[in-house]
């Protein structure tokens, strides 16, 4: 039983930190789909560069949100329980990790990067699951949508840059592959239980992005990635736009969970004030 | 092992919002930053309908979310139980505030005056560049709950050691006390009166409770 206001949309989080979700997602994934494909990817460097500087920027745009920028590094302070610690130090890491491979040439640091990668894009999500404010967010399925997203956008950005740059990489399109049907399948799972959570007007609000994921994010790429291989003289076009399409969805869903979907907690009061009794 | 906790009895309360002015007079809160807010909700339908007035703002639980997820450790809890706010520390990146289930924590980038751009005489007198940026929240007056202890008082029964929304309170509806000093007014009030807590299944344990009933006499 709840006579509270109804809850209402957080305004603390905006597009910069919804940036930070997006592109820190995309780089990540983007480091994994190329270390699944390390072994037969030429100029293997600017995709390293290219998932650090995504990363990079997403981090640049949170900072820009952030009341006191010259305090920034105060984020180190409390790796013991938040998750924006550890998201911070294992963005440390993955850069250490990256940089040494783009100086060294040794493509087995830039596989650790990408390795470290995953665990930045888990922190990502585990910061949404810790916000126990935000309903939509709290849903501990948070997390693994948040993983998969990201890998599925990251691989799509590696999909249509080899295909642009005239590569075929069967390891590449069969992680592509996967990550988009594995994002969809952590979508429905994550719907599923806002279904029966208290995160009826998020889900009001993830549903029709929801259907553009599973629609324009897994369906067309699928397609298109398939009509690529069934007809290779479009082989390269229907990559980019395979890749293009899942990368946006991804994109979109996470603009709209962070900026739309954010509804809170609001107020509840479990029993009513039974006046005159004292 | 002390812990201070509020009460609010909502048979009592009617909506003055005097604790909230009380707060923002006593801390000096910009326009919109209510420490102490009293929600008014309106309850059920025609021609069953009631009002009922709920003071909140920060919770102070036991299990706070806001402290685990503070990345720069500006939000620590004291050993009786108040949650704290370094603002030296705080970076402003208002985690807490999402992660707060009771919409307690208030971020101001901009100072902001009660009467345009500029602030007025007693506004200027008490601003405070160090709240700017920061995340900021009800402190359960600490500064007085801890001076009136320096002087042997007994906070939430000595106004001088009592926070400013409860001295301030017309119907007696707010309380502070220690819940863990069985012979602590609050104590006795929560002994005598059937009592909630705020998104309480969210597994917090706030240090916030309101009265809605008298116990059954059997039961009391």
């Amino acid at each position: 039983m709840s006579f509270g206001p109804k809850p209402w949309q957080q305004l603390h989080w905006d597009e910069r930190a919804a940036a930070n979700f997006m592109l820190g997602g995309t780089g990540a994934g983007l480091l994994v789909a190329w270390a699944v494909s390390s072994t037969v990817t030429p100029l293997w460097q600017a995709y390293v560069l290219a998932g650090m500087a995504s990363i990079g920027l997403g981090l640049g745009a949170v900072w820009l949100e952030i009341g006191r920028k010259l305090r920034a590094i105060h984020v180190f302070f409390h790796p013991q329980t938040s998750w924006m610690t550890r998201e911070a130090m294992v963005a440390v890491l993955l850069f250490g990790f990256g940089l040494a491979a783009l100086a060294s040439g040794v493509r087995v640091l830039g596989i650790a990067a990408a390795l470290v990668a995953l665990g930045f894009v888990f922190c990502q999500g585990r910061i949404l699951h810790a916000s126990k404010g935000i309903p939509a967010w709290r849903e501990p399925t948070v997390t693994a949508f948040i993983v998969t997203t990201g890998l599925a956008e990251g691989a799509g950005a590696f999909l249509a840059a080899t295909a642009l740059a005239g590569g075929a990489h069967w390891a590449g399109l069969a992680f592509f592959a996967l990550a988009v049907i594995a994002r969809v399948l952590a979508w429905s799972r994550y719907r599923a239980r806002l279904e029966h959570g208290a995160s009826r007007r998020a889900l009001d609000v993830l549903s029709p992005a929801g259907r553009m994921l599973v629609q324009l994010g897994t369906i067309v790429p699928l397609v298109f990635a398939l009509a690529g291989l069934a007809l290779p003289e479009f082989s390269s076009t229907a990559r980019v736009f395979a890749g293009l399409a899942a990368l946006g969805a991804g994109w979109y869903f996470k603009f709209v969970l962070v900026t739309r979907a954010a509804f809170n907690q609001g107020f509840a009061l479990p029993k009513l004030p039974v006046r005159g009794s004292r | 092992m002390t812990r201070w906790a509020m009460i609010a009895d909502l048979r009592r309360c009617v909506g003055c919002q005097t604790c909230t002015a009380a707060c923002k007079h006593t801390n000096a809160t910009p326009p919109e930053v209510q420490w102490r807010r009293v929600l008014d909700m309106e309850v059920g339908e025609y021609p069953e309908v009631q009002r009922v007035f709920v003071p909140v703002g920060c919770m102070h639980c036991a299990d706070p979310p806001c402290m685990h997820v503070c990345p720069s450790t500006a939000t620590k809890q004291r050993a009786d139980g108040i949650v704290t706010i370094d603002y030296d520390l705080c970076i402003g990146c208002a985690y807490c505030a999402v992660a707060c289930p009771y919409q307690a924590r208030y971020k101001t980038d901009e100072p902001t005056f009660a009467y345009g751009d500029g602030p007025i005489q007693s506004e200027a007198a008490r601003f405070d560049a160090g709240r700017i940026g920061v995340a900021t929240k009800c402190t359960f007056c600490s500064d007085r709950v801890d001076a009136g202890l320096e002087k042997g008082l007994t906070p939430g029964i000595d106004p001088e050691a009592t926070p400013a929304c409860v001295n301030s309170c017309i119907a007696k509806a707010l309380h502070f006390g220690d819940v863990q000093d069985p012979g602590s007014n609050v104590s006795q009030l929560l002994a005598e009166n059937q009592f909630f807590r705020m998104h309480e299944e969210l597994g917090t344990d706030p240090g916030f409770y309101y009265l809605w009933d008298k116990k059954a006499e059997s039961a009391a």
